[in-house]
């Protein structure tokens, strides 16, 4: 039996499929409860109740939502380009999903234990711009159009910085596999994680994180008061549900890469305690409330200096890092606190 | 299951290289690239070079082809004219065409790789690195310098086309950024007492 799993493809093909819905299914369900939690901190901070009506404290509210969408009639705009109006939708959801197969939930818990994971990621959290584009160009709408428009140059700003700011973790980790980054940052608990040498980076990593993921204050692509709802206007129903669940993905993908990158992944802060999947969830979440919490308190960026920040301030700033961290790590300065490949797996 | 892998990607490179000439309007073109670009990054992690499949995603999908469609989207063609003067340069586009075959054909017909270009091949990925290792050690160390110098042509060919088309505009309005930062609220703002039918 146990060969059937290890040796023939019918097997493999399984034990694959057991661990992709193992990932999703507990991503699709927590997703729900992390809407929820985002519109609840949100109204908390605005000193409303928030959705409290579905359920006990509202907490059924999203599922109430999902029934909505589904339930709901599609409209296509006249002249819109219907395949490809059809696909962004579900090119944005797909690209937020399988960033999903290489990010480790504890040692070794990972669908796909590649040696790229970080590029990987990177990559695919690229092509989510495609959704945007595709969509917002395809409802043949001047709205929709004016904000993919935007979040395109947005997005591909800063994914230059966050590329850079990768590449500074990537030199002091030694790897480009989220396993080894982590186990890199093991030894005396919350100290030697790399928030505390990369700090610089994990603040500009978190804002650019925000624009990437189209997160207020740089939430220029759908910014309600002046296009309205940017390139999901003309969606409706089912398409328009398949693009939020792809962005809300996103960000917790990003929470996922803060934590592995900066905090540590599964490693328990206190020497000791045990690590695994609970420190990984637990940092998850912490993100995730910053992300909600942000998008309370702050008003929206100017488009243009959303671009001057990107490009004038988080570029060179990341660029001067990376050489500094280049240097400190081939030098061994500051106690080979940069050099940790030595230290750590 | 590789070679169902292999043709899966094979298959679509070719169909999304071919749908990018045929195709009639300029953004579903590109967006046939893209899946031709995606195959063949596909390919790549196939043949076991994970690294560039990834470099090629990153480079071209991400952000060469966005700036592709971004630039189709908002030209403004009339296909039917395009299309019209298309054809009258049909007869010159197919003899360059039928040039290139003919060399590529002479070439690789008659193509024999002599001794010393067989031994001058670059050996093949130590066992103990993987390819991304293998890759930095023949950038950064064994051809350190041309990798160097490539960088530095790029760097000018950006800065010539940025300086070609840098120009300075007297009439449009700019943001001061530390100008607005530095704004005082008792300078800027005046609080008037509005009397009733009277207005300011």
């Amino acid at each position: 039996m146990s060969d059937f799993f290890t040796t023939t493809y019918t097997g493999i093909a399984l034990v694959v499929l057991a661990q992709i819905l193992l990932v999703l299914v507990p991503l699709l369900v927590s997703l729900a409860f992390l809407m929820w939690g985002d519109r609840k901190i949100w109204a908390a901070v605005q000193m409303r109740r928030g959705p409290n009506v579905v359920g006990t404290f509202g907490l059924l509210q999203s599922f109430a939502d999902f029934l909505k969408y589904i339930v709901k009639e599609v409209v296509v705009p006249a002249g819109a380009d219907r395949a490809v109006f059809f696909i962004a939708p579900m090119v944005s959801l797909v690209m937020a999903f399988i960033a999903w197969a290489v990010i480790p939930f504890g040692d070794g818990w990972v669908i796909a234990n590649i040696n790229v994971a970080i590029l990987y990621v990177f990559a695919i959290s690229s092509l989510e711009v495609y959704g945007v584009i595709m969509g917002g160009w395809a409802s043949n709408s001047k709205y929709p159009f004016l904000g993919s428009l935007r979040s395109a140059a947005q997005m591909i700003s800063y994914e230059v910085s966050i590329g850079l700011i990768i590449i500074g973790v990537v030199i002091s980790a030694g790897s480009l596999n989220f396993g080894e980054i982590v186990k890199s940052q093991d030894g005396m608990g919350l100290l030697s994680w790399y928030w505390l040498p990369h700090f610089p980076m994990m603040i500009l990593f978190f804002i650019s994180a925000l624009a990437e993921t189209n997160r207020p204050p740089f939430d220029l692509p759908e910014a309600e008061s002046e296009l309205v709802a940017g390139y999901q206007v003309e969606y409706s129903s089912t398409p328009f549900l398949l693009f939020m669940i792809g962005e809300l993905t996103a960000v917790v993908l990003m929470c996922a890469l803060v934590s592995l990158l900066f905090f540590g992944g599964w490693l328990s802060p206190v020497e000791g305690l045990p690590d695994g999947l609970f420190w990984m969830v637990i940092k998850m979440i912490f993100v995730f409330f910053l992300f909600s919490m942000v998008k309370a308190i702050t008003p929206r960026y100017r488009y243009d200096q959303l671009m001057r920040l990107g490009w004038k301030v988080f570029l060179p700033f990341s660029l001067v890092w990376v050489v500094f961290v280049a240097f400190a790590a081939k030098f061994g300065w500051f106690w080979g606190l940069y050099a940790r490949w030595a230290v750590g797996g | 299951m590789m070679v169902f892998a292999f043709y899966l990607f094979a298959l679509s490179a070719i169909a999304g290289g071919l749908f990018t000439v045929v195709s009639r309007n300029p953004v579903h073109s590109v967006l046939w690239l893209i899946l031709a670009f995606l195959s063949s990054a596909g390919l790549f992690v196939l043949m076991g070079a994970e690294f560039v499949a990834m470099l090629l995603i990153i480079v071209y999908v991400g952000a060469v082809a966005v700036l592709f469609l971004f630039v189709v989207m908002m030209l403004d063609v009339d296909f039917a004219e395009l299309k019209a003067e298309m054809a009258s340069y049909m007869p010159l586009a197919l003899l360059i065409g039928l040039v290139l075959l003919m060399q590529l054909a002479m070439a690789f017909g008659v193509w024999e790789a002599s001794e010393l270009a067989a031994s001058q091949m670059a050996a093949p990925m130590p066992a103990d690195m993987h390819n991304t290792q293998a890759l930095g050690m023949i950038l950064y160390d064994q051809y350190f310098l041309l990798f160097q110098l490539a960088g530095l042509i790029l760097l000018v060919a950006m800065i010539g086309a940025i300086v070609l088309t840098l120009r300075h505009r007297a009439d449009v309005k700019r943001q001061d950024v530390v100008a607005q930062m530095m704004r005082d609220p008792a300078t800027a703002m005046e609080l008037r007492d509005v009397k009733p039918g009277q207005g300011l």
